[in-house]
């Protein structure tokens, strides 16, 4: 069996819901939210590399690279608010972020 | 000249109210005062130059006021004969209560506004008697009505005063209503408000209709009954006549100016200003005399069982005022005129009197609480006894012939209802006479009811509240009374329970005498001495036609042929008032309360002044305060402001809540909501939407 466009995306698709549903299911952690925030980005990564490789079109991949880079730089900061929200708040809690309550 | 009379008042008030603060009192009294004196002897030569001499009327113009199409107004004085008999007493008047404030008002804190409001009205007064058209008299009608409006509240701590303040302003308003109207069918009629054009119009508009919600009337009786119905709020005719004892709420100096001497006559004076129209609407001037002598009689019954000296005299006033309103109706315009004139002395002669008994009993004006002061203040009871010979007609005073005369008039005239004005007057003739000893008899003779001594014997119980008026503690009987030692006016009626002390009358500061004395001279001789140029002999040359009188009216000439019974009947009236009041008051002290208690329906009638206080609040009041409270609450409240404002801000409120529930704070609550919008626009875009 040959590993057609297809199947690159039909993996990609699945791991954008995971991630999703990791963010929208997730009741625990807010590190989960930034795993998941990083699982969607490789999901777009995935669906950039394999549409790149067989249209023969490198931009693609160059996009993917700059995705990982912001995503790394996302995530770095991401971690860096959450250790000082840990520190001032005492808790990374999903439950318990919910400042902006009406 | 005129320009200083009339506006010399009015320089007054505006340094007195701008600057009282500054000046200081004493020198806000000495200017108004000091003005108001030079108006008063301008006014005199004005008297002796256009009157008495032979200046002719003039109408200087000081410009124009607005000019609308038709209508043209222009600020003008009219100085005729009229005008300067106006001048005369106003002024006069006006410049001898202003030295009397100065005594009587001596420890008021706030006497510059005092002052500025009594040369604000002055000013007013003397704009509507001077004015040359209707509009300018109309602006010198309200200016009277706001200053007295003013001067009735300007003790504003007491409620009593303020809600008579607003009684007299609002029963103006419904004269002043019927004012307007006439005015606007004045010019209606003759597409002009100046007097000239009216006067030279009336003739023409005699048997004229004007056709109004699908009726007739005669244009000129219709044009009359509405101006009329401003001289009776103006002048306190019955029916519209309540506010005036409640006026008595003011100073004493104001009574005698404004609701005595002067701004009560205004109605008088337009009526006779205003004599070419009256003269073409015969039913409207029985109608003015109906009204005059149902007022004249009307007052003097209520007059006779009033206890507050003040209002005695406020009675007395309307009842004059009466008579001054039929000698205008049944044609003799002189006639009420001069009795303005000699009223003015007389009356504001027995303000001034009642204003210094009550100065010296430390602003007591309870009559039963009086009693005896003969002996205490002497001057002040030659005052008042001359005022009182002049009021009630004693031969050779001023009273007896003006009052003598209108009664005369009323007997010959032949106009519908002057019958019945006679009647009425020459009876209140000796109601008059009964009510006005009956004051000087309880004032000022008979047992001390002040006493200390008396107090303690018969242990008077007051009759309105039972505040002990007099509570004898003589410890300290002399200590407080260096210098009249009270302060608040303002409490004149609430007893003196804050000075308890036994009081020691005074006779008034000089300051406060010599009016009395100029007045009193006027209340004697003003008669005598102006008879001849007023309605004897003389009148045509005096007045030089500023009164009109129709080809008809000879009434001057018919009321010198009444028979003698009628000439002599006004006397005979005066002395059994007065033999009445001696008996009753002198002769058998306390006979009085025991023909009240004989009618005591009667007596509660006259005591609560015919319920007319009472019907109007049945009839007007209370349905205003409801109809009012409808719109209030009804109309504004539960409807305007439910549907509007309200409702709006509720609504607003509401769905905001809603949308407040919708904001739970968990971030994952806004990822789903992203995520089936997202997910809902691309539905949206490959299946059904925009391609």
């Amino acid at each position: 069996m040959t590993i057609d466009l297809n199947h690159y995306l039909v993996v990609a698709a699945i791991l954008f819901t995971l991630g999703v549903a990791g963010i929208i299911l997730n009741r625990k952690n807010i590190i989960i939210i930034l795993m998941s925030v990083e699982l969607i980005l490789l999901s777009v990564n995935l669906n950039l590399v394999a549409f790149s490789a067989f249209l023969g079109d490198l931009t693609g991949q160059v996009f993917a690279l700059f995705i990982l880079t912001v995503a790394a730089a996302e995530a770095a900061i991401g971690l860096a608010i959450l250790v000082t929200y840990y520190r001032n708040r005492g808790s990374i809690a999903v439950e318990d972020i919910n400042m902006m309550k009406g | 000249m005129y320009f200083a009379i009339v506006f010399l008042p009015l320089a007054g008030f505006l340094i007195a109210g701008l600057f009282g603060r500054q000046i200081g009192a004493r020198a806000a009294e000495v200017i108004t005062t000091s003005f108001l004196c030079g108006a008063a002897l301008l006014s005199w030569v004005a008297f002796s130059q256009v009157a008495l001499g032979s200046t002719p009327a003039s109408v200087p113009v000081i410009g124009t006021w607005f000019n609308v199409g038709a209508l043209q107004v222009d600020w003008a004085l009219r100085i005729d004969s009229l005008t300067v008999v106006m001048l005369i007493v106003v002024t006069t008047v006006s410049a001898l209560v202003h030295l009397y404030s100065i005594g009587y008002m001596a420890e008021d804190p706030s006497r510059p506004r005092f002052f500025a409001y009594l040369s604000l009205f002055t000013f007013a007064m003397l704009m509507l008697v001077t004015a040359d058209n209707l509009v300018q008299m109309f602006f010198g009608w309200e200016g009277v009505g706001l200053a007295s409006y003013l001067l009735i509240g300007f003790w504003y701590e007491k409620p009593s005063a303020n809600a008579a303040a607003i009684k007299a302003f609002v029963v103006n308003r419904v004269g002043d209503f019927g004012f307007a109207i006439g005015i606007f069918l004045v010019f209606y009629l003759t597409n002009s408000v100046a007097f000239d054009t009216i006067f030279a119009a009336a003739p023409g508009l005699a048997h004229k209709n004007v056709h109004v919600f699908s009726h007739d009337f005669d244009a000129m009786m219709i044009t009359c009954l509405f101006l009329f119905m401003g001289a009776m709020g103006k002048s306190a005719q019955f029916l519209l006549h309540t506010w005036l004892p409640d006026a008595m709420e003011g100073p004493t100096p104001v009574s005698a100016l404004i609701h005595a001497a002067t701004m009560v006559t205004a109605g008088v004076f337009m009526v006779a200003r205003l004599s070419p129209l009256f003269e073409q609407a015969p039913a409207a001037l029985s109608f003015v005399t109906i009204i005059g002598g149902t007022t004249a009689f009307f007052a003097a019954t209520v007059g006779l069982v009033q206890n507050d000296i003040k209002r005695v005299i406020a009675y007395s006033t309307c009842s004059q005022l009466g008579y001054m309103f039929v000698g205008l109706g049944v044609g003799g315009y002189e006639l009420g005129i001069f009795h303005l004139f000699t009223h003015a002395f007389f009356k504001a002669l027995l303000f001034l009197g009642a204003g210094s008994v009550i100065h010296a009993m430390h602003h007591e004006q309870d009559m039963r609480h009086m009693g005896g002061l003969a002996k205490k203040i002497p001057f002040t009871f030659w005052m008042m006894t001359i005022g009182t010979l002049a009021l009630t007609g004693f031969p050779l005073t001023a009273g007896y012939f003006s009052k003598d005369a209108i009664i005369e008039a009323s007997y010959a005239s032949d106009r519908y209802g002057a019958f019945y004005a006679f009647v009425l007057i020459t009876f209140a003739a000796g109601l008059t006479s009964f009510y006005s000893w009956r004051l000087v008899f309880m004032t000022f003779f008979g047992e001390a009811h002040w006493d200390a001594a008396y107090t303690e014997n018969a242990g008077v119980t007051s009759a309105h509240g039972a505040a002990a008026h007099l509570e004898p503690t003589n410890d300290h009987a002399s200590a407080s009374h260096g210098g009249h030692g009270h302060d608040d006016h303002g409490h004149a009626d609430h007893g003196h329970d804050d000075h308890a002390h036994a009081l020691d009358p005074h006779e008034s500061p000089m300051v406060m005498l010599i009016p009395l004395i100029v007045l009193a001279t006027g209340a004697i001789f003003a008669g005598l001495a102006f008879r001849g140029f007023f309605i004897g002999e003389e009148q045509a040359n005096f007045w030089k036609g500023a009164l009109f009188y129709g080809p008809d009216n000879h009434i001057l000439h018919e009321m010198h042929e009444v028979p003698a019974f009628v000439s002599s009947l006004p006397f005979w009236m005066m002395s059994g008032g007065f033999l009445v009041a001696a008996y009753a008051y002198v002769i058998k002290p306390g006979a009085a309360a025991g023909w009240a208690d004989t009618n005591p329906l009667l007596y509660k009638f006259l005591l609560n002044k015919w319920y007319f206080d009472e019907l109007y609040n049945l009839i007007f009041v209370r349905p205003a305060f409801w109809i009012g409270r409808l719109f209030w609450k009804g109309g504004d409240g539960a409807i305007i402001d439910r549907l509007g404002p309200d409702g709006v801000s509720a609504l607003v409120i509401d769905v905001t809540r809603r949308a407040v529930k919708l904001q739970s704070g968990y971030i994952y609550h806004y990822a789903f909501a992203m995520l089936i919008g997202v997910a809902a626009l691309m539905t949206f875009y490959l299946f059904g939407g925009v391609r």
